[in-house]
């Protein structure tokens, strides 16, 4: 629009009562849950749920609901901040390290790589740099507050990389594709940033 | 044929300030802002607009609303649902008044119309805020002739959450005293001692005692939550009805 | 409340769409390239929230549109639909 923006008398945004440093830039804290959704909600007979590590020759490995719920867990509290501008403190997960995930990948013969895309029910992906979820910064949760995850905040399972945009944090997640080259996701080809990092406000490409 | 097409829908999509006359309490949930728009272009009954409000921070929040108002009014009428969490309608409805300006877009929306020369009967289903287009439909009906009213039959089934939530409710009853025009309303949770309506959710039955028989060939709109919107339709088409002349328009909560 | 009775319409995508095409599209009938089955723009479902506009197919849920709208310009994939048939006299 042209000119000077039509100001709402009385409209307020939502201002951060937060403490100082705990906010990113633009963001504000909501004690809600918000719900955003690509597409309808699928819900997976656990029987037949899997998720799979596959890198680009074809090598993979596949674990059971079962096989991923014996695994060693870990029970991470985190900020998240999503791109619509809410962000949440001290979110409690319970789920599989990404790390350990990897590892043993890595022992049955899966290449790795510097990208993944993450791959859900419905067909939504999304793209992170290998990086960025290994070294304790990523997990497979399937516990959300003490509870299952719910099926419209992702259950029976999804990624969790909290210190990027919550949009990363792929909902219904059956498997993760290690990739020699960077393949953007359902946003990221729409526009929204590659990387998402919420303390640099990387909301929409070319943001720095 | 050909015809030049309606300004309502050619014209382009700009930001505009109108000037807010009312700002008036329907029910507890709901409220209607009367504006005054400079240049309005006219819509069509069924159509919205998108409603614009900028923080002085520079904070931006978007929401749409439908126009409760006829065409044939000088004034346009939005209808707000205020969502207790909300951003914008609590705004809308708490905050605003009479002499601010209100930023907004429109007339937007070219399939969920109607317009007296499309003819009907009409057939009117509405569940909670969805009565919103439905109503500016009704009351582009009423400005019409008797003549052309009487070809143009129309029912209009509303269903509510209680007797309170009824919006336009003194209005509705007031068309409803014209012999073409039938409304009634079911009452799906807390219903007067004596009311005397349906009090269930909308059924089969209720749409073939309501509706008209497909033979009637009428056009059917449809507004209101989700599921309500998509059990009508099925309905509707398991009735008989030409799916082509079933439309809908999903309303949520949008704060 | 679940995700599924919260989406909107095609309908409520009417803005997003005129600020792209010069004329309502919400009587665009639109064909699905994934079931080949055509709707009319006003009745494709509506996810994507805040986010961006995600229009898909009513009948087999593959994404028909999708719109995002950011400070550099607006973004539009239409590789879900394979015809846009957009009426002559809107009705």
């Amino acid at each position: 629009m042209a000119g000077n923006p039509f100001i709402a008398r009385g409209f307020h945004s939502r201002r951060p009562a937060a403490p100082p440093g705990r906010l990113p830039p633009g963001q504000y804290e909501t004690r809600d849950f918000p719900v955003l959704s690509a597409g309808p909600t699928p819900r997976p007979p656990l029987a037949a749920w899997d998720f799979t590590i596959r890198d680009s020759e074809g090598h993979s490995v596949r674990w059971s609901w079962d096989d991923l719920r014996a695994l060693p867990r870990e029970t991470p509290t985190a900020d998240i901040h999503c791109v619509t501008k809410w962000s949440k403190f001290d979110t409690k997960w319970e789920g599989v390290s990404v790390d350990t995930l990897l590892a043993a990948a890595r022992s049955a013969g899966v290449a790795s790589n510097p990208f993944v895309l993450a791959v859900s029910d419905g067909g939504y992906t999304t793209n992170l740099p290998l990086a960025d979820v290994t070294d304790g910064k990523a997990w497979i949760a399937f516990g959300y507050g003490g509870e299952p995850l719910a099926p419209e905040h992702g259950g029976p399972a999804r990624l969790l990389v909290p210190h990027l945009y919550f949009w990363k944090s792929a909902k219904w997640i059956r498997g993760l594709r290690l990739l020699p080259d960077d393949q953007p996701g359902f946003w990221e080809q729409l526009g929204y940033h590659n990387y998402g990092d919420p303390w640099r406000e990387q909301r929409y490409q070319g943001d720095p | 044929m050909t015809a030049e097409l309606p300004a309502a829908t050619a014209s382009r999509l700009d930001w505009h300030v109108a000037s807010v006359t009312d700002v008036r309490r329907e029910t507890a949930r709901t409220c209607s802002i009367v504006l005054d728009v400079p240049q309005w272009p006219g819509h069509r009954a069924g159509q919205h607009v998108d409603v614009r409000l900028v923080a002085d921070d520079g904070y931006q929040a978007q929401r749409s609303y439908s126009i409760a108002s006829p065409p044939e009014d000088a004034s346009l009428v939005l209808t707000v649902e205020r969502i207790d969490d909300g951003e914008v309608s609590p705004y809308l409805c708490d905050v605003l008044q009479a002499h601010d300006g209100l930023e907004l877009r429109g007339p937007i929306g070219g399939y969920f119309v109607w317009d007296i020369a499309e003819g009907g009967p009409l057939l009117l289903v509405a569940g909670g805020s969805g009565v919103v287009p439905l109503a500016a439909m009704l009351r582009h009906r009423a400005h019409a002739a008797a003549s052309v009213r009487a070809s143009v039959p129309a029912h209009l089934l509303y269903s509510a959450r209680t007797w309170d939530d009824i919006i336009y409710r003194d209005d509705l009853e007031q068309l409803a005293k014209f012999s073409d025009v039938t409304v009634a309303f079911t009452i799906t949770r807390e219903a007067p001692s004596d009311w005397r309506g349906y009090r269930r959710r909308i059924d089969r039955a209720m749409l073939e005692e309501i509706g008209w028989p497909p033979s009637a060939t009428p056009r059917a709109y449809v507004c209101g939550p989700t599921p309500l919107v998509e059990s009508v339709a099925t309905l509707l088409v398991e009735i008989g009805h030409d799916p082509a002349r079933v439309r809908t328009e999903r309303f949520g909560p949008t704060g | 409340m679940r995700v599924e009775e919260m989406r909107l319409d095609g309908n409520a995508a009417a803005g997003a769409l005129r600020e792209i095409f010069a004329h309502d599209m919400t009587t665009a009938l639109v064909t699905c390239a994934g079931c080949a089955r055509a709707s009319p723009m006003g009745v494709l479902m509506n996810y994507g929230g805040p986010m961006g506009v995600i229009l898909r197919c009513p009948h087999c849920d593959t994404v028909m549109l999708r719109i995002v709208s950011t400070p550099g310009g607006r973004y539009m994939d239409a590789s879900g639909s394979s015809v846009m048939l957009i009426p002559e006299r809107p009705t």
